[in-house]
């Protein structure tokens, strides 16, 4: 190394920078890594804890997401759907069996089994296709899953979706620690009650598949997935079954999709369309792992902390903004805190023109391009 | 004589829509009910094969799939239902001419509008990634996001209604059948264009170049012609297609909303998948399928109507993968 | 002789990440039949599709007539004079016959003596003149290609492997369609199949890991028996 970086300067400023850039990125996923670890210490208020809960789950669902149009190349626009699958399992049997932990298990796993099922029928039916073609198919199938979990109003709930309460643990008025008085015991002026107990279950499990992701693209398949991508004749030529693997790759991320749905359900205590299902949380999970960088793992962590806060703040700048210009025609339009996604998108584009790699890919990039 | 044998005889694939109506009769029972279905059907199958076409001979041409296709089909729809309210007084007029005046205006502009925009589109959104699905996929959908952000800035999140020119209110009585009268004129329209770009597609030097493009791009280059060039054409042409789809599924529903490119931009895919990618035959076959089966099913089974396309998906993607009558091999 | 029709100096091709071509330097001669061979994955597709600009060199320079064309655009280098069969023939199937050809033409009209001539030379050209071109066999689409590459007059003719596939008495009819072509017209033709690219050619090249590593006369090469064992047996062996 010492060789190279006296023969060519360029290319120890390059090692530098994306020395930097690792420590860059890996820093923030430490400190955002810490944050989740103690929110309910460092944010006591109900709506922060709510805001932490939604990152773990949606780390988890962009994760997997990346699994998919990172590491394989396959554009999905069914994500939601089987993370609707898992939602809707876990919600149907804790309305009808009551809530207890093996409602949870039993319709969880019924939805993470149909999720699995259904992502077997639709790999093996167009996977073998173009990669475009797969988006359009899966595009197809999430929308109709939507328009009938709206419809089949017995079962969903329709447009209203479902409301039920979690296990008794979960609840705030379960005491986990009390203390001699048998009031419920504070740390740092945090009640252990029942609400901690709900956020470490949705932390650990997300923590849990996390690491389970993040295993499977360090392991061999994780290898010949690469190799797929960079290079899909080739890798048929060596050997690989390439449809096989693109299909089960799909299949894995369709179950961690479906997991990371139950565990909404059993936070969010409420499963409809609009929480589970919609276009616009596909968007969402796309824009996350594209901008924190498609095929790291880590980039899913950057990507959906900084759609979480640019939604909050994001709004506030636009919103003054809005005020600013409200005498002149259209543009307090533009600018109103309601189309936060007009500017979204944009730097969206931009961002897939300039920096394809995304925030955590840019940063750390190998080898010079 | 096997029986497939007699049905590729019989004109193959092209039957389906013959078949489905038949099929179609006893399970309506009433044969106005029956009628009205299916001149419905025709109608919206018309009216979405505008808006599949252009998409599909896209995709033919460059490989190119637009996911902001449905900007243009709702850019369409708002343009001219603005158009319309606009020249109100032509709208509601006693007068035919004032009326097809303002019909025309409204599509003229929608059209336009999707002329010039997809010439922006191209330019800039699209020829930066040729050859690049994935950045492609991504970049035309920021692209949507988008223009669906702009249509809520500009016209509203509220419903919109649209007038519709008096002279195509009403209906045709013809025994005890009604058929809408609007219905008569988008089944005419769409296949006027169909016919339109048959010609062109079949009978000129330029729809010669699309139609060998569409196969073989690097032959046609290697040939001594500008495929690039030729594209930007027929992706205008496609923009402004889905635009005046889209101005004419406004007038049709009567009242749209910032949801119409989205809901409409499904069905689309489906019809294109079901055709297959890059014949407007096929895009018109596979538009006719939807539209029939989804009139005849949502009045024989109401909450089936868009699982039903959904089911006809996969059954086609069963049987043929590549589409009923594709023009370029996946 | 005059000076070369096309020249390649020091051309380097990379496809994706890997390089393909390490520096070609080749000289075709006015008229008749050049041959480039070399075994599977030598570099001759690779070759002529950089000729085309069909693959962008990344180094090195095509010269067309003494003309730098190397980055010019694939349709220009096709309006030079420069026509292009590849290896898959590149048959618009969904077209007719005609269509095929028309394409072809300048301005889409035909030459009624050299219409004449070519289904003459290819009498299925005339039979299935207005069916769609999948309809034709292979031989038939080989020579609908080759149809296609002639039917207006051309500087130079870039032809991929047409014998792949065909059965020999096809090639026989072949070899003498090609000499009556390259009696005008200057042919560079990448084969493997030493027969026809003997009974052909007039000088030869051979390319092996993306360089020319031989290049004389073919009356040479086929005279001597020990240089041909040395450059071509993995081919001949393979294909024969």
């Amino acid at each position: 190394m010492t060789a190279t970086t006296q023969a060519n300067p360029a290319a120890a400023s390059h090692v530098r920078a994306v020395r930097t850039g690792r420590i860059i990125v890996w820093s923030a996923a430490a400190i955002i890594a810490f944050c989740l670890m103690f929110a309910p210490f460092l944010f006591p208020d109900v709506r922060a804890q709510q805001v932490a809960a939604r990152i773990c789950v949606f780390i988890v669902l962009a994760a997997s997401y990346d699994l998919l149009i990172g590491y394989t190349g396959i554009v999905s626009f069914a994500h939601t759907m089987f993370f609707g699958f898992g939602a809707y399992g876990a919600a149907m049997a804790l309305k009808s069996m009551g809530a207890g932990f093996d409602a949870i298990f039993l319709g969880g796993a019924a939805g993470v089994a149909l999720a699995a099922l259904l992502a077997v029928a639709i790999g093996v039916l167009s996977l073998r296709v173009k990669a475009i073609f797969f988006a359009m198919v899966t595009l197809a199938a999430a929308s109709v899953m939507m328009v009938l979990a709206s419809q089949l109003s017995d079962f969903t709930g329709g447009e209203d979706g479902i409301v039920y309460s979690a296990p008794k643990l979960f609840s705030p008025a379960t005491k986990l620690l009390t203390d001699d008085n048998g009031k419920v015991l504070k740390i740092l002026g945090v009640s252990m009650n029942g609400k901690v107990a709900a956020y470490y279950f949705v932390f650990l499990s997300c923590l849990l598949l996390f690491y389970a992701l993040v295993r499977i693209v360090r392991s061999p398949l994780g290898t010949v997935l690469e190799a797929i991508r960079e290079n899909e004749l080739r890798a048929e030529a060596i050997g690989y079954r390439v449809v096989a693997y693109r299909t089960a790759v799909f299949v894995i991320a369709a179950i961690i999709a479906a997991i990371a749905g139950v565990i909404w359900a059993v936070w969010l205590k409420y499963t409809g369309p609009e929480s589970t299902l919609s276009f616009a949380i596909m968007i969402d999970i796309l824009l996350m792992v594209v901008i924190g960088g498609m095929g790291t793992m880590v980039g899913a962590v950057l990507g959906v902390v900084i759609m979480t806060l640019a939604q909050f703040y994001l709004k506030d700048v636009m919103a003054a903004a809005a005020e600013a210009t409200s005498g002149l025609p259209l543009v307090p339009h533009l600018v109103d805190p309601d189309r936060w996604l007009l500017w979204l998108g944009i730097l969206f584009i931009l961002l897939v023109y300039f920096f394809p790699a995304g925030i955590a890919g840019t940063l750390m990039k190998k080898g010079g391009h | 004589m096997t029986a497939s044998d007699v049905f590729n005889r019989f004109g193959g694939v092209n039957l389906l829509p013959v078949i489905l109506m038949i099929l179609a009769l006893p399970l309506i029972g009433s044969v106005s009910s029956w009628v009205t279905l299916t001149v419905a059907g025709l109608a919206m199958g018309m009216m979405i094969f505008l808006m599949a076409s252009g998409l599909s001979l896209v995709f033919g041409l460059m490989d190119v799939l637009n996911f902001g296709h449905s900007a243009f089909i709702s850019f369409g729809a708002f343009i001219a239902a603005s158009v319309l309210a606009a020249l109100a007084a032509w709208v509601s007029a006693d007068s035919v001419i004032l009326n097809a005046l303002a019909l025309f205006a409204a599509i003229a502009a929608a059209s336009l509008f999707g002329l010039l925009a997809g010439w922006f589109f191209e330019r800039v959104i699209v020829q930066p990634v040729y050859r690049d699905h994935l950045r492609q996929i991504l970049i035309t959908i920021g692209a949507l996001i988008v223009a669906e952000q702009l249509i809520l800035a500009i016209w509203g999140g509220a419903p919109i209604a649209v007038a519709r020119p008096s002279f195509l209110e009403g209906s045709v009585i013809i025994g005890d059948v009604a058929i809408e009268t609007y219905r008569i004129f988008a089944c005419l329209l769409g296949l006027a264009v169909f016919v339109a770009l048959s010609l062109v597609l079949n009978r000129t030097r330029i729809g010669l170049l699309i139609r060998a493009g569409v196969e073989n791009r690097e032959m046609v280059e290697a040939l001594g012609f500008r495929i690039d060039r030729i594209f930007v054409g027929v992706f205008m042409a496609g923009s402004a297609l889905a635009a005046m789809g889209g101005a004419m599924w406004a007038g049709y529903q009567g009242l749209i909303s910032g949801a119409l490119g989205g809901e409409m931009m499904i069905l689309v895919f489906i019809v294109v998948i079901i055709g297959g990618l890059g014949s407007i035959e096929g895009s018109l076959l596979g538009a006719l399928l939807v539209g029939l089966l989804g009139n005849y099913v949502a009045f024989l089974f109401p909450k089936l109507s868009l699982a039903s396309n959904m089911l006809l998906m996969m059954a086609v993607l069963l049987w043929r993968p590549w589409g009923l009558r594709p023009a370029v091999k996946l | 002789m005059s000076a070369p029709v096309l020249s390649l100096q020091g051309v380097c091709t990379d496809i994706a990440q890997y390089q393909i071509l390490h520096g070609i330097d080749l000289e075709v001669p006015e008229g008749g039949v050049y041959v480039l061979l070399g075994r599977n994955g030598a570099g001759k597709t690779t070759t002529l599709r950089t000729v085309m600009g069909l693959w962008k060199a990344r180094a090195g320079a095509v010269r067309f007539r003494g003309r730098d064309i190397t980055g010019l655009h694939t349709s220009d280098i096709a309006r030079l004079g420069v026509a292009f069969v590849p290896e898959n023939m590149g048959i618009f199937g969904g077209l007719t016959v005609e269509e095929n050809m028309r394409l072809a033409s300048k301005d889409g009209t035909f030459d009624a003596r050299r219409l004449a001539w070519i289904q003459d030379l290819f009498p299925a050209m005339k039979t299935f003149w207005d069916k769609p071109a999948w309809a034709l066999s292979g031989g038939q689409k080989q020579m609908l290609a080759i149809s296609r590459a002639i039917i207006e007059p051309r500087q130079l003719i870039l032809i991929d492997e047409p014998t792949k596939g065909l059965a020999p008495a096809i090639i026989r009819a072949m070899i003498d369609a090609f000499r009556e072509v390259a009696a005008d017209t200057t042919i560079l033709l990448v084969e493997q199949n030493f027969m026809f690219a003997s009974a052909l050619g007039r000088g030869v090249s051979v390319i092996d890991d993306g360089r020319i590593v031989h290049s004389g006369t073919m009356a040479d090469l086929v005279a001597d028996k020990a240089l041909q064992t040395k450059l071509l047996s993995l081919s001949l062996d393979a294909h024969q």
